[in-house]
């Protein structure tokens, strides 16, 4: 099938304002949007700059906005779209060129809530135990590959940059339900902040976002409902 | 800045941010300074894809011994891998994977709350000789899980990342490893990082098939800049083809899968690898069943004549095998499982098959061939991940390999499903200590004057040619059919003769290629036009070697020389780049405790 790529185009050392750039690509219903853009690259426009690796939706490189909602162009398929495709670099983080965009500010907001297991017992000679509904608790929201789909729907975030946005808060949450981990309070703390959990406003466009499917939404109601809770 | 290069100095650089790279940088960076260069973002890394799970014989089911997982290793290396080194991997696993746990790694959890652990291929209990539960699983995105909690420790720790750099060259000052020349990505700008010791931790090069599961940024690029440096390549004939891949795609379906009691099944509706392998059946090696899944194919038994099996993981035939089998759980009632259970163990699988082929693979089987995997080959180390500079394991100082990229070798002829993961963290480890401790003897060796003038030739060559006919993608895709109809599962020496000269040719072509894109913003058309470079070269290497080793070993399999040949070939390549082409050594095989036996499963 014939498809019409529609694609925001802009390279700072050339472009004074982005662009739409205009493609026909002949694509099967079956391929992805990345095999779209590689063909544009490979064949039509060399310059068109998007980020990309594993193509099977783990590495979380390739995130865009794509008729209007936050995917992986390797997760999506041409035939749940139809032969016109919109495609635009994520928002509210600044563009680099075309559609690669600066990914330190939601990197920086990651690192900042504690990522990491925080338990300083002597570790015993073998593994920490753990039940297996404890490590139920937290699955969901170890799924997470720092794509930036969800952070990047959320209108909380595009309003005000410095709002820790959902893929923090999931990642947070992936350590502060682990019955392994000790640093929940600081990381509550941090969450607790004006620019933590409570700027979400449960507009759902990160669960919606979410290509691994995690429930963004719901995690975040867990998170705050923690905060709550430990005021008593 | 000196002229137009940025400088910076580092006691360890570290190339590569996957599994191997991060390990290195976690040990070295509690005692010196330590850089980490990666082309991509953190966690953005191969390893991210493994699915199945860690080897480790902790034994949380059932007996295991790290002994054991030393003969299966070896077994599954076809006898080519060197048996000091493996002793090292499986003992060291053991405690790696503790490591892991205590770092936070979420692994499943048995019902007493220890790590779960799965059958896996070619692991077995030595003396049943039936498969044994080894894979270490966070559900079935185990290397995810990896990277994650190592990129998380980074952060704890602090080390120091450079983004998006991409490096082109290592810098030799007299016969010594002292630096590297990157370009930042987003700018374009080239710098030069001085170190008394450089990691190369940069993974494969599946890329030079046409059917991977390898990603798009898998290009060798670290391999084939020590190459152009005078090292050499070591058993670059061995490159692992995983038996199922989703057809056409090459996506990976974990072996976890078949762990989990999946089976082939033919067009006919036969379970072929009862035929091939009657012991460990659809948990024989890699290479006995991706051979297996040609042979069917070629004998007409593909599914519908074509060129691909199913894969089947629907719980009614899982159970029906179980019980013909006699499969029994730990507790000794008879093995069984259920719909859920097969989606909480392979979630991630189960989604991509839904989602590339529009298939619930609960109610259908899965389409699958096999699809270039892994490197077992790579440049040449010793036990502490340093680089080996001939075939006397003479090391070049300052230069250390690890993880894909290197071959210590563990995996000889053959990888073990999950042996991927340890390696490239136990050697990871090991080499960010050693480097801790060469850098505690030597100082910094002087950089070379204009250190970075190759790249800027190589850079400023690609930019400036014209846009002629030939194009990157072209020459990519050629390269790929050639690997793929000459240079894959089944190899002859006509076939591969054949490989070599169109190789020879798509690299004189390769020279003709232009890029558009001429700015220094974020230039991924220059990117992929350096990369198709180093995937040329790696190719040619593959063949060449493929050609010289005249006998079938491992994943080596030569149609005019079916029978491993020991007295010959019980030994490792290495692969040198020289002005008259390529030429290649050989070096023993390190044989402790496991002479070469006939190869069964």
């Amino acid at each position: 099938m014939k498809v019409i790529l529609k694609i925001r185009r802009f390279n700072p050392e050339r472009d004074r304002a982005p662009w739409w750039g205009y493609y026909q690509v002949e694509c099967e219903p079956t391929d992805r949007v990345l095999d779209a853009l590689n063909w544009v690259k490979w064949y039509q426009d060399g310059s068109l700059a998007y980020r990309r690796s594993c193509a099977h939706g783990i590495c979380g490189s390739d995130a865009m906005r794509i008729n209007g909602r936050n995917r992986l162009a390797c997760k999506t398929l041409i035939k749940e779209l139809g032969n016109r495709i919109t495609i635009e670099p994520l928002l509210g983080l600044p563009v680099i060129k075309d559609l690669v965009v600066d990914l330190e500010p939601f990197m920086k907001h990651y690192r900042s809530i504690m990522p990491y297991l925080v338990n300083d017992d002597p570790p015993p000679a073998t593994e920490r135990l753990q039940s297996i509904a404890q490590r139920e608790r937290f699955d969901d929201t170890t799924k997470c590959i720092l794509c930036a789909a969800c952070t990047t729907s959320c209108p909380a975030f595009w309003a005000r940059p410095d709002y820790i946005g959902p893929a923090a808060i999931v990642q947070a949450h992936r350590f502060i339900f682990d019955s392994r981990d000790h640093g929940a309070e600081e990381r509550l703390r941090i969450l607790d902040a004006p620019s933590g959990v409570w700027r979400c406003r449960d507009i759902y466009n990160c669960t919606e976002a979410c290509p691994r499917e995690i429930q963004v939404t719901q995690a975040i109601a867990e998170v705050k409902r923690e905060i709550l809770r430990r005021r008593g | 800045m000196e002229g137009d290069v940025v400088l910076h100095k580092y006691d360890v650089v570290i190339v590569g941010a996957g599994g191997a790279g991060l390990m290195a940088a976690l040990y070295a960076s509690r005692s010196v300074r330590v850089a980490v260069l990666s082309k991509m973002w953190p966690v953005r890394s191969h390893t991210g894809t493994a699915q199945g799970g860690i080897g480790a014989a902790l034994g949380n089911h059932e007996e295991d011994h790290p002994e054991w997982h030393v003969f299966d290793t070896i077994k599954g290396s076809d006898y080519l891998a060197d048996q000091d080194a493996v002793r090292v991997l499986c003992y060291e696993a053991v405690e790696l994977v503790y490591e892991l746990e205590h770092m936070g790694l979420p692994f499943d959890r048995t019902p007493s709350g220890r790590i779960a652990q799965r059958p896996f291929g070619g692991h077995t209990n030595n003396v049943t000789k039936q498969p044994v539960r080894r894979a270490c699983h966070a559900a079935d995105r185990t290397g995810h899980m990896i990277l994650q909690t190592l990129y998380q420790q980074c952060i704890k720790q602090r080390v120091t990342f450079f983004d998006e750099f991409q490096v082109l060259d290592v810098i030799l000052n007299e016969g010594i490893a002292c630096g590297l020349v990157a370009l930042e990505i987003t700018t374009g700008q080239l710098h030069i990082f001085q170190a008394r010791a450089v990691v190369f931790a940069t993974g494969g090069w599946g890329k030079i098939w046409q059917i991977t599961s390898n990603a798009h940024s898998f290009t060798g690029d670290g391999a084939a800049i020590v190459l152009r440096r005078g090292i050499p390549l070591e058993d670059m004939e061995f490159f692992q083809f995983h038996p199922t891949g989703i057809y056409k795609m090459g996506i990976l379906i974990t072996e976890g899968a078949r762990g989990e009691g999946g089976v082939l099944i033919n067009g006919r509706g036969d379970r072929f690898m009862e035929r091939y392998a009657p012991t460990m059946k659809d948990l024989a090696s890699r290479d006995v069943i991706s051979r297996a899944i040609y042979l069917e194919i070629r004998e007409g038994r593909g599914v519908e004549g074509k060129d691909y099996v199913y894969l089947d993981i629907r719980p009614e035939t899982i159970n029906r095998y179980f019980e013909l089998d006699g499969k029994k759980s730990p507790d000794g009632t008879p093995r069984r499982i259920t719909a859920d259970e097969i989606k909480t163990r392979l979630p991630d699988i189960t989604d991509f098959v839904r989602t590339y082929l529009g298939i619930d693979p609960l109610n259908q089987p899965i389409p699958v061939q096999p699809t270039a995997h892994y490197a077992m080959g790579g440049i040449p180390t010793d036990l502490d991940g340093r680089a080996l500079k001939n075939e006397n394991n003479e090391a070049l100082p300052g230069l250390y390999a690890a993880g894909e990229v290197a071959c210590v070798s563990v995996h000889g002829a053959n990888r073990l499903g999950t042996n991927s993961l340890v390696d490239i963290l136990v050697f990871g480890r090991r080499s960010g200590l050693d480097a801790v401790r060469y850098c505690r003897q030597t100082d910094f060796t002087k950089l070379p004057a204009r250190a970075d003038e190759p790249v800027r030739e190589t850079l400023e060559s690609l930019r400036s040619r014209p846009l002629g006919d030939e194009r990157i993608a072209d020459i990519r895709a050629e390269m790929q059919r050639v690997m793929m109809d000459y240079v894959g599962v089944f190899r002859e020496a006509t076939g591969i003769e054949k490989a070599i000269r169109a190789l020879r040719e798509l690299q004189e072509r390769y020279q003709r290629v232009g890029i558009q894109d001429k700015s220094m913003c974020y230039n991924t058309d220059l990117l992929e036009a350096w990369e198709l470079g180093c995937l040329l070269e790696l190719a040619e290497v593959t063949a060449v070697a493929a050609l010289a080793r005249t006998e079938s070993r491992g994943c080596h399999t030569r149609e005019d020389h079916p029978q491993r040949d020991d007295k010959n070939w019980l030994k490792h390549s290495l692969a040198f780049r020289t002005e008259q082409g390529i030429e290649l050594r050989y070096k023993p095989v390190t044989i402790l405790n496991y002479p070469p036996q006939e190869r069964v499963y």
